[in-house]
């Protein structure tokens, strides 16, 4: 928070508690699903660093000759039907998975806030259009806009990602001006009123600070369920084209040799499954932190 | 101190759009208050008391009309653009609230929040907002505030907390303080503090203020005239002396007979004033108070009476004063 007002001196002493964030961390480590959740996302997120720098082998080399081999030294899961080893395939897959979700849910954050704030402070028609429009877009299943989308711009990584982007902003527009309504309805909006404040501060100063935990709960949310809808955009053929490696297309790929190599569809389906957890689990952790009422309690 | 009215309220009305349809809350309020003068409000929940706070906050919601005339200091208030009337509020109107453990924004500390209108308003520099925010702490009490600066609201009691928001209003020197029922949520050993408090604050600043409050003890200790209300009208407004000693409509009698006693009979009931207040969304077109009064005839429901003035500056909306003070105006 802003603290731009030097202490003067002899105010060291401040009593313990002093600001919400104090002893974040020490709660944080005690928390057990923050934990768990943490681990599993910095996990993912280590995974698509790693393939940045290396991958155990190329994953875009076809090598037909040594298809389907089971675990071994040097294919450590093995490889797929054509050949690619499966550990690289993972590892640069969650690189795409990661940019999908960061993309799509920075663009329904930055649209579905915005939205969703200027809803909540102007009230009347502004408010009733703009969540009508929500209502509107929420109504429209996103698969279908997805093709429909992928029909005029072709499919890929971009339309993948326009789609789910596109098919986040209402959720953000919801939760949004419902939490900024209720936070409006406080008394010290009204006390930030009386004090001469315009809407457009209160919203920046009041509004905005006592709905951003609940936003980032929100956004790890939707960045699993990004994860997931690009997984399945994928698997429908929409979303990342190959050569480029995809959890989703891997899934795809697996689907017709379900009965010779069962354990294709396990890893990315593993994959998918650990990243989704692990976003929920910090979710819901961060709740529990970023919460200054719940943290006194505790 | 000169004559002309700092705030001169004339013929205010407003109409809220409720769940129940439209509502008169407020008819035919007037008053001025010259600077350094202090004005009481008293009535029953939902008798327009803090209707008519807003109103002249200008924070009612935009959906409520507003008829009539505010001045500050002969402007015209009513129907000027938010902007505008941002620059007024918490600059020279500024108001108290009734819950401190809600009017405080829980995110910031409370040397951000009572430094904030000074910033806002004055174009000081954030050192000397702090300072200044620092001495205003101290100023209304709050213990060690300089220490105490940069702590939240949640590590405040109730009382505090009120004398962190009176900060806030008072941080820019305002012309005029509106206090609505600032002790209400407040421990009984607190309020006659607080209410000290904004006493010396307004002698020695010498602001005008508006007291809201539904008690009659606290009205009676604190401001030199009083309006009591009744379903958005006001009934009853004088001295604050001459109402007590002579009060003129039945409805005033009334809250002042409601009051609990000390040393009464042990068993005695509280006298109540039998009835409810009425919807707004559907007043009576007579007097307000009829449907609750006992001297009530058949003319009072006829039209909303006219005030009647029954002593200097003393004036009661009731035709049947001649019945009503004859038997006593006192209830004592």
């Amino acid at each position: 928070m802003s603290a731009p007002l030097t202490a003067p001196a002899g105010t060291a002493a401040i009593p313990p508690g002093a600001r919400p964030v104090t002893g974040f961390w020490r709660r944080a480590l005690r928390h057990r699903s923050f934990v768990l959740g943490a681990v599993l996302s910095l996990f993912v997120l280590g995974a698509a660093l790693l393939s940045l720098v290396w991958t155990p082998w190329s994953a875009y080399d076809i090598d037909v000759a040594s298809k389907l081999h089971p675990p071994s030294a040097a294919h450590w899961l093995g490889t797929d039907v054509l050949g690619r080893d499966i550990v690289s395939l993972l590892l640069v897959g969650a690189r795409s998975t990661i940019m999908v979700g960061v993309i799509a849910v920075g663009i329904g954050l930055s649209f579905g806030v915005g939205l969703g704030l200027v809803a909540a402070a102007r009230k009347g028609w502004t408010e009733e259009l703009i969540m009508r429009m929500s209502d509107f877009t929420f109504a429209f299943p996103a698969v279908l806009s997805a093709i429909m989308l992928a029909a005029v711009a072709g499919p890929g990584m971009v339309t993948s990602i326009t789609a789910i982007g596109i098919f986040q902003i209402p959720t953000f527009v919801r939760v949004t001006r419902g939490s900024a309504n209720a936070i409006w309805a406080r008394e010290f909006v009204l006390a930030a009123r009386a004090a001469g404040k315009g809407s457009f501060r209160i919203t920046i100063e009041h509004v905005l600070p006592n709905i951003l935990s609940i936003l980032i709960v929100q956004a790890t949310i939707q960045f699993a369920l990004a994860i997931l809808a690009e997984a399945a955009l994928s698997y429908l053929g929409l979303g990342t084209q190959p050569p480029q490696p995809s959890w989703g297309r891997m899934l795809n790929d697996a689907q017709t040799l379900l009965f010779q190599s069962p354990m294709l569809a396990v890893y990315p389906g593993a994959a998918i499954a650990i990243a989704v957890l692990g976003l929920n689990l910090l979710g819901d952790g961060l709740r529990d932190l970023l919460d200054p009422r719940l943290a006194r309690e505790r | 101190m000169s004559d002309a009215p700092l705030i001169e309220v004339k013929d205010l009305g407003v109409r809220l759009n409720t769940s129940h349809g439209p509502a008169q809350a407020v008819r035919g309020v007037s008053f001025a208050l010259r600077r350094g003068e202090t004005l009481g409000l008293v009535g029953e929940s939902g008798c327009g008391k803090s209707v008519t706070a807003l109103a002249l906050m200008g924070l009612l919601p935009d959906s409520a009309v507003i008829s009539g005339s505010i001045r500050l200091d002969g402007a015209e208030l009513v129907g000027l653009p938010d902007t505008a009337y941002c620059r007024l509020r918490g600059n020279r109107i500024s108001m108290i609230f009734q819950e401190p453990m809600t009017a405080l924004n829980p995110m910031h500390t409370i040397g951000h929040q009572v430094a904030e209108p000074l910033l806002r308003h004055t174009g000081v520099s954030a050192a000397e907002a702090r300072h200044e925010a620092i001495a205003l702490l101290d100023r209304v009490g709050l213990p060690d505030a300089a220490k105490r600066v940069d702590a939240y609201p949640h590590q405040f009691s109730g009382g505090q907390r009120q004398r962190i928001t009176i900060a806030m209003a008072l941080a820019c020197q305002p012309d005029v303080l509106i206090a609505d029922e600032p002790t209400t949520a407040l421990d009984v050993t607190i309020q006659g503090q607080i209410l000290d408090l904004i006493a010396s604050l307004v002698e020695e600043r010498g602001m005008s203020m508006i007291l809201i409050s539904h008690d009659l003890g606290v009205i009676a200790e604190n401001v030199e005239r009083m309006m009591v209300m009744y379903g958005g009208t006001v009934v009853e407004s004088g001295e604050t002396n001459a109402v007590f000693t002579r009060m003129g409509h039945p409805y005033t009698q009334g809250l002042f007979r409601a009051r609990p006693r000390l040393g009464a009979r042990k068993g005695t009931r509280l006298k109540t004033i039998a009835g409810t207040v009425p919807e707004l969304a559907d007043l009576p077109a007579g007097c307000t108070f009829a449907d609750r009064c006992t001297i009530a005839e058949a003319r009072c429901r006829a039209a909303l009476p006219a005030v009647v003035d029954v002593g200097a500056a003393h004036g009661v909306r009731c035709i049947r004063t001649d019945v009503s003070m004859d038997a006593g105006g006192v209830g004592a």
